[in-house]
């Protein structure tokens, strides 16, 4: 081929490229506005708590609120998610599409604002604020699930006991067998099992494995030291298997496995789940109950932007490791229709779809909690006004 | 004069070709140019890939710089970042895979060209390939839920109390055989490169002539003699690769490895019963869930870091061909 004609095929090239490379350089996280207000101020309180009522105040569509909506998120409540966006839509008509990505996804998608809500298990943290692009982000508390310890032990007669200790020391490593004498002090059951412990936890990134670190975070100073809490983490030791069906099908299929999963899905796969420890040093069975006690008994404390973590929460019946999933959106909505589709969701999620909670193994948040979340439904605004409607 | 008529042009190539001018622009030349448009849009497909990957990688290889490579430590919560644990792990399994899929892919295709009934050949051939056409996460499913287990509870087993009392070999069964480790990882992706060697095998000794096996047998030889010293002489070559290829299907290959290795990358280990990870399979557990900008940036690295172990491995068995070609031509001069 002529030299002339190379030049041209490569200026070509390198035309095309630079076109295409042009305006792909991602901005890293530059935010245009530094938003001044942190999340943690107190909310405008637009009316009073208790003037605009609860369950059954939405109860079809409204005029000019938006027909569809596009959220994006946390894997641990798409099962609850699906249900209620479902019932929604025979309420008032508005099409609700959730992709389960993972709540990094989901954080990522709201600080990018390529959706309308985001989902997350992990609260955003400050510098995660700081990037969303169009300013303060609020956490609505959604619902309430809890991480049970589920394990394979044939000798298990009755459901073993785990405390903090214990369970930090088998994530850790250092409890390398069933008869250690710390499980024993708690299961007499278990001196005759000489057996090594399978350590089993998730190896993709996920919201469940944020409340289980969590929680060892809290009560182990070594935990925090040597590993952290975070969505994936630098397990010491262990298989990993992904998604909560993994983990649970590592510890059905390998004898004396330990791992940990969602309540629902211990419960559906027949696995012995564990009492855990709590605070008050009671051993707490984990079901609905014992998880909504933990939110109850934390929501005075609860800091005023609702990012909170409940785990090792104080109280005789509260269950330790539980957590919150919330919803993620912009406190000024910038799309009229989208603000008021949005709010009323948020709404009649709040208070109408608790009752499907129970059904799918989650847990209904306690009343303290909505009323505290309803100020942060109110505080949403849309060209200087309340986005929410009141109906 | 007979100076200047001496020498005519020694080749004509397209650049000395004789230029038709005046003719405008012919069909052949539309063609010649739209081919090779084709052919560059390939290269910037890949150009593109590469530079794109290097873009969002940017920051973690600006952190890490070359300790990403040797550092074996992957913590997303201290940010400390670091992929040897992964190699070994994708290296590993592959070889793994390539050493035990070669020789049953070789042996089955000198079965299916010269010992073979005529009515046997081609539904062996078929069932064989009909591997190929699984889907890998079905490969995944069976592993994890029969395979698994099945080498847990025997084969492992078996291998641990034939192999403990030997001092240097006891390297490699150390541990509690959990039935989700390298071993089992390189043994699946063996079965699923194993049809494509096998494929492009049988047809390069199919290639073969027949004279050079008449040739050969007229001589004296007996079969196996025969196919040792005609056939496989001349495939070498094609066979190797087709081994390459089945190595390139290993690397790459993540769903059917992720849910039976063991997803653990706490240590490399001489060990076959060691949970390990494969490069593939981090990034398809974590990149939905990494929520920071350097966590993300780390995890693109690792695509570019698959991306050159690919290459190193590929230029390997390209030399690799090179010199057995050299040697089979040096033997034949």
């Amino acid at each position: 081929m002529s030299t002339k004609r190379w030049w041209i095929m490569v200026t070509l090239g390198l035309l095309l490229m630079a076109a295409a490379c042009g305006p792909a350089a991602t901005p890293t996280a530059a935010p245009t506005s530094a938003p001044a207000a942190q999340a943690t101020k107190a909310p405008v309180a637009t009316t009073a708590p208790g003037a605009v009522q609860g369950v059954g105040l939405i109860k079809g569509p409204f005029e000019g609120e938006a027909k569809t909506l596009n959220g994006a998120g946390a894997t641990f409540p798409a099962a609850l998610y699906s249900k209620w966006f479902n019932e929604y839509e025979k309420v008032t008509g508005v099409k609700v599409n959730y992709q389960s990505i993972g709540s990094g996804g989901g954080i990522k998608s709201i600080q990018d604002a390529t959706v309308d809500f985001g989902a997350t298990d992990g609260a955003m943290s400050d510098e995660q604020l700081k990037a969303a692009k169009n300013g303060d982000v609020l956490h609505i508390p959604m619902a309430l699930g809890a991480v049970v310890p589920t394990y394979n032990v044939p000798e298990a007669k009755s459901s073993l006991k785990f405390t903090s200790d214990t369970l930090a020391g088998i994530f850790l490593g250092t409890i390398t067998k069933w008869n250690d004498a710390k499980l024993v002090a708690d299961n007499p059951d278990l001196k005759a099992v000489d057996k090594d412990i399978v350590v089993v936890h998730r190896s993709d990134g996920s919201g469940t494995s944020y409340i289980w670190t969590d929680y060892l975070t809290t009560v182990s100073a070594d935990w925090k030291s040597k590993v952290g809490r975070g969505t994936s983490v630098n397990w010491p030791v262990g298989l990993g298997g992904k998604g909560n069906e993994g983990v649970a099908g590592e510890v059905k299929q390998n004898p004396y496995a330990i791992g940990y999963v969602e309540l629902i899905y211990a419960l559906q796969n027949k696995l012995g789940v564990g009492d855990v420890k709590n605070k008050s040093g009671k051993f707490v069975t984990p079901n609905l109950d014992s998880v909504s006690a933990a939110a109850a008994s934390l929501s005075d404390s609860m800091p005023a932007d609702l990012r909170a973590s409940i785990v090792d929460a104080p109280g005789d019946k509260v269950y330790p490791v539980s957590g919150f999933t919330w919803l993620l959106v912009y406190q000024k909505q910038t799309d009229k229709a989208k603000a008021i589709a949005l709010t009323r969701l948020m709404w009649w999620a709040m208070h109408d779809a608790q009752k499907f909670n129970t059904d799918l193994g989650y847990a209904p948040l306690p009343d303290t909690l909505v009323k505290k979340a309803e100020l942060k439904i109110l505080s949403i605004t849309v060209d200087n006004a309340p986005a929410f409607p009141g109906k | 004069m007979s100076q200047a008529q001496a020498a005519p042009p020694a080749t004509v190539s397209a650049t000395t070709a004789p230029r038709f001018r005046g003719r405008g622009i012919t069909g052949d030349t539309i063609f010649e140019n739209g081919v090779l448009l084709l052919a560059l849009v390939a290269v910037l497909l890949i150009v593109g890939i590469v530079g794109l990957l290097f873009t969002d990688a940017r920051a973690a290889i600006g952190r890490y710089g070359f300790a990403f490579l040797s550092d074996s430590v992957w913590d997303p919560v201290f940010e400390k970042f670091g992929a040897a644990a992964f190699i070994f792990g994708t290296v590993v399994t592959s070889l793994i895979a390539l050493l035990i899929a070669t020789p049953i892919a070789l042996g089955a295709s000198i079965y299916l060209s010269d010992y073979a009934p005529d009515w046997l050949r081609e539904p062996l051939a078929f069932l064989i390939e009909l591997l190929a056409a699984i889907p890998s996460i079905i490969y995944g499913l069976w592993g994890f839920f029969v395979f698994a287990p099945f080498m847990r509870t025997s084969v492992e087993r078996f291998l641990k109390d034939l192999l403990t009392p030997i001092p240097g070999l006891n390297a490699f069964v150390e541990g509690p055989p959990i039935g989700k480790d390298i071993l089992v990882a390189g043994l699946i992706l063996a079965i699923m490169i194993l049809p494509t060697i096998l494929s492009i095998a049988r047809q390069v000794l199919r290639a073969v002539p027949q004279a050079q096996r008449e040739g050969m047998l007229a001589l004296g030889a007996t079969k196996w003699e025969m196919i040792q010293k005609a056939v496989l002489p001349s495939a070498r070559a094609g066979v190797l690769a087709a081994a390459l290829l089945g190595l390139a299907r290993a690397l790459g290959e993540t769903m059917a490895v992720t849910l039976v290795i063991g997803n653990s990358s706490t240590k490399i280990s001489a060990s076959l019963f060691t949970p390990g990870y494969t490069i593939a399979s981090v990034i398809a557990n974590q990149f939905t869930e990494a929520d920071k900008e350097i966590y993300f940036s780390a995890i693109v690295e690792l695509a570019l870091v698959l991306m050159l172990v690919a290459i190193v491995m590929n230029v390997l068995a390209r030399a690799l061909i090179g010199r057995v070609n050299r040697g089979a031509k040096g033997a034949r001069a």
